[in-house]
């Protein structure tokens, strides 16, 4: 068990919330085209009152701090809450899309010394890029802020979320974060509107695609183990939680509403009217959440990959049931592997249509039929 | 012997988990335990209290160790840390020191 594994046990014990999300705006100056977020301002938090969160954040033991949005340099207090919280000796991360640093504000960063600095590149094309953010010039300007950002010595890291229309770009993405000296993750997985809106998913990658993409040894390492046949189920893997969201983990957005995830809205209190520890200890919501093993989901339970699925009980809430199955999970378990969820012989939704629509070699073609 | 002043680091991340530290290097990202000893000095480490008094009103009145050999092992402690960049040791008083917060005990 690595140090960080071991800490997120501890704090699992003991009911520490070890990482919070804090979104500090939905306000945006990109208009990202598979973005889950409503941009309007309905009443944001004012500088008082994050401080005064952060400041509650701390008593309660959080330690990693992600402040994100929207995009965070649209508030003109952001820096007030950065130094507050790195006051705080807060663990902080920050997601931007890098389009408003210049020279001062890397340089501010690298003072407060924020861990790191996540940024969202699609594309090293502009074309492409500034064809998802809808903002004319943003690679070049998102390039250009990450460069300084690393001239002062600001751990950068390029984050590649695929859709179909940059799925042939991400060695591009790669070789441009390479460049830049940062590091670079990829994510395959477009999430819902936080409303249940689910059209933006049409933009996300199908099982071929997918396929293809865990088939890649550039970005899963070992493929031969990534896309191995799931283990035989234990006693054990039945006993174990979901993921972190609502257990060492939480988000905070814009209007002080707590949720178990970013990707999980699940009103469960606000911090406007509450204390986050009261909420974080007594959520009803939460608690409920934290009742939840894979036992009791009543298809995953019984699917060969319930050990080695990535099913995100959020996005599975925001299909109608937190204790149901994930179908995007489901579709990149498949990917994977090759066997179909339970959940997939369930809806008859296997083969998915998109395997019948590309032409795979004949004996790989065969594999996964059988 | 002139006295050594320790204080903590200012780049660093730190949260008290169940009692003890853990603290993230802002040089390189490498995360660290204390254990209760050390966390103490950590938690003590304001840059005006010299180590010695440290060890003598904090170490020695809550663990059952040689005074001496405390000090010791405190100065190698701290020397340590400081290697890591997340304590900052000196022999004269050291300002700008953050104040520790929270963490469920």
């Amino acid at each position: 068990m690595s140090l960080m594994q071991e800490l997120g046990q501890r704090a699992l014990d003991r009911g520490v919330p070890l990482s919070v999300q804090l979104d500090v705006t939905y306000r945006c100056n990109e208009r990202c085209v598979h973005c889950y977020l409503d941009h309007d301002d309905h009443g944001e938090m004012t500088t008082a009152e994050i401080r005064g969160v952060l400041d509650q954040l701390a008593e309660a033991g959080v330690f990693f701090l992600t402040l994100s949005g929207g995009e965070v340099f649209m508030r003109m207090d952001f820096f007030d809450i950065v130094e507050h919280a790195r006051s705080l000796m807060f663990c902080v991360k920050i997601k931007t899309n890098a389009f408003m640093i210049r020279e001062k504000e890397a340089q501010r960063l690298r003072d407060l010394a924020v861990q790191d600095v996540q940024v969202s590149i699609y594309s090293h094309r502009p074309e492409v890029h500034d064809a998802i953010t809808l903002l004319p010039g943003s690679l070049k300007r998102t390039v250009a802020g990450i460069r300084l950002l690393r001239s002062h010595g600001v751990k950068v890291v390029v984050a590649n979320v695929l859709m179909m229309r940059n799925l042939s770009d991400h060695a591009g993405v790669r070789e441009l974060a390479t460049e830049l000296g940062a590091e670079y993750t990829i994510d395959p997985t477009i999430t819902p509107m936080m409303d249940g809106d689910r059209a933006v998913l049409q933009l996300g990658l199908g099982v071929p695609q997918l396929r293809d993409v865990f088939r890649n040894s550039d970005l899963v390492g070992d493929v031969n183990e990534f896309c191995a046949p799931p283990p035989a189920v234990s006693d054990d893997v039945l006993q174990e939680f979901p993921c972190s969201a609502g257990h060492t983990a939480c988000y905070i957005s814009p209007y002080g509403d707590l949720f178990p995830c970013v990707q999980f809205p699940l009103p469960s209190g606000n911090v406007r009217r509450q204390k986050f520890i009261d909420i974080w200890r007594h959520s009803e919501q939460l608690n409920e959440v934290r009742s939840i093993t894979a036992r009791d989901l009543p298809v995953c339970s019984r699917c060969d990959h319930v050990g080695t699925c990535t099913r995100c009980p959020g996005l599975a809430y925001l299909e109608g049931n937190m204790r149901g199955p994930s179908s995007q999970d489901c579709e990149k378990s498949f990917a994977r592997t090759g066997i179909p969820s339970a959940n997939m012989h369930l809806k008859k939704t296997w083969p998915p249509h998109g395997l019948v629509q590309i032409a795979i070699p004949l004996p790989e073609s065969a594999a996964l039929r059988s | 012997m002139s006295p050594v002043y320790v204080a903590r680091a200012t780049e660093v991340a730190a949260r008290s988990l169940d009692g003890e530290m853990m603290i993230m290097s802002g040089r390189n990202s490498t995360l660290f335990t204390l254990n209760p000893v050390g966390t103490l000095i950590w938690q003590s480490a304001d840059g005006k209290t010299p180590l010695a008094e440290i060890v003598e009103r904090k170490i020695c009145t809550e663990f059952e160790v040689d005074p001496v050999e405390a000090l010791r092992d405190a100065e190698s402690f701290v020397n340590d840390l400081a290697s890591h960049g997340i304590l900052v040791v000196s022999g004269a008083p050291i300002n700008s020191i953050k104040p520790i917060h929270g963490g469920a005990t």
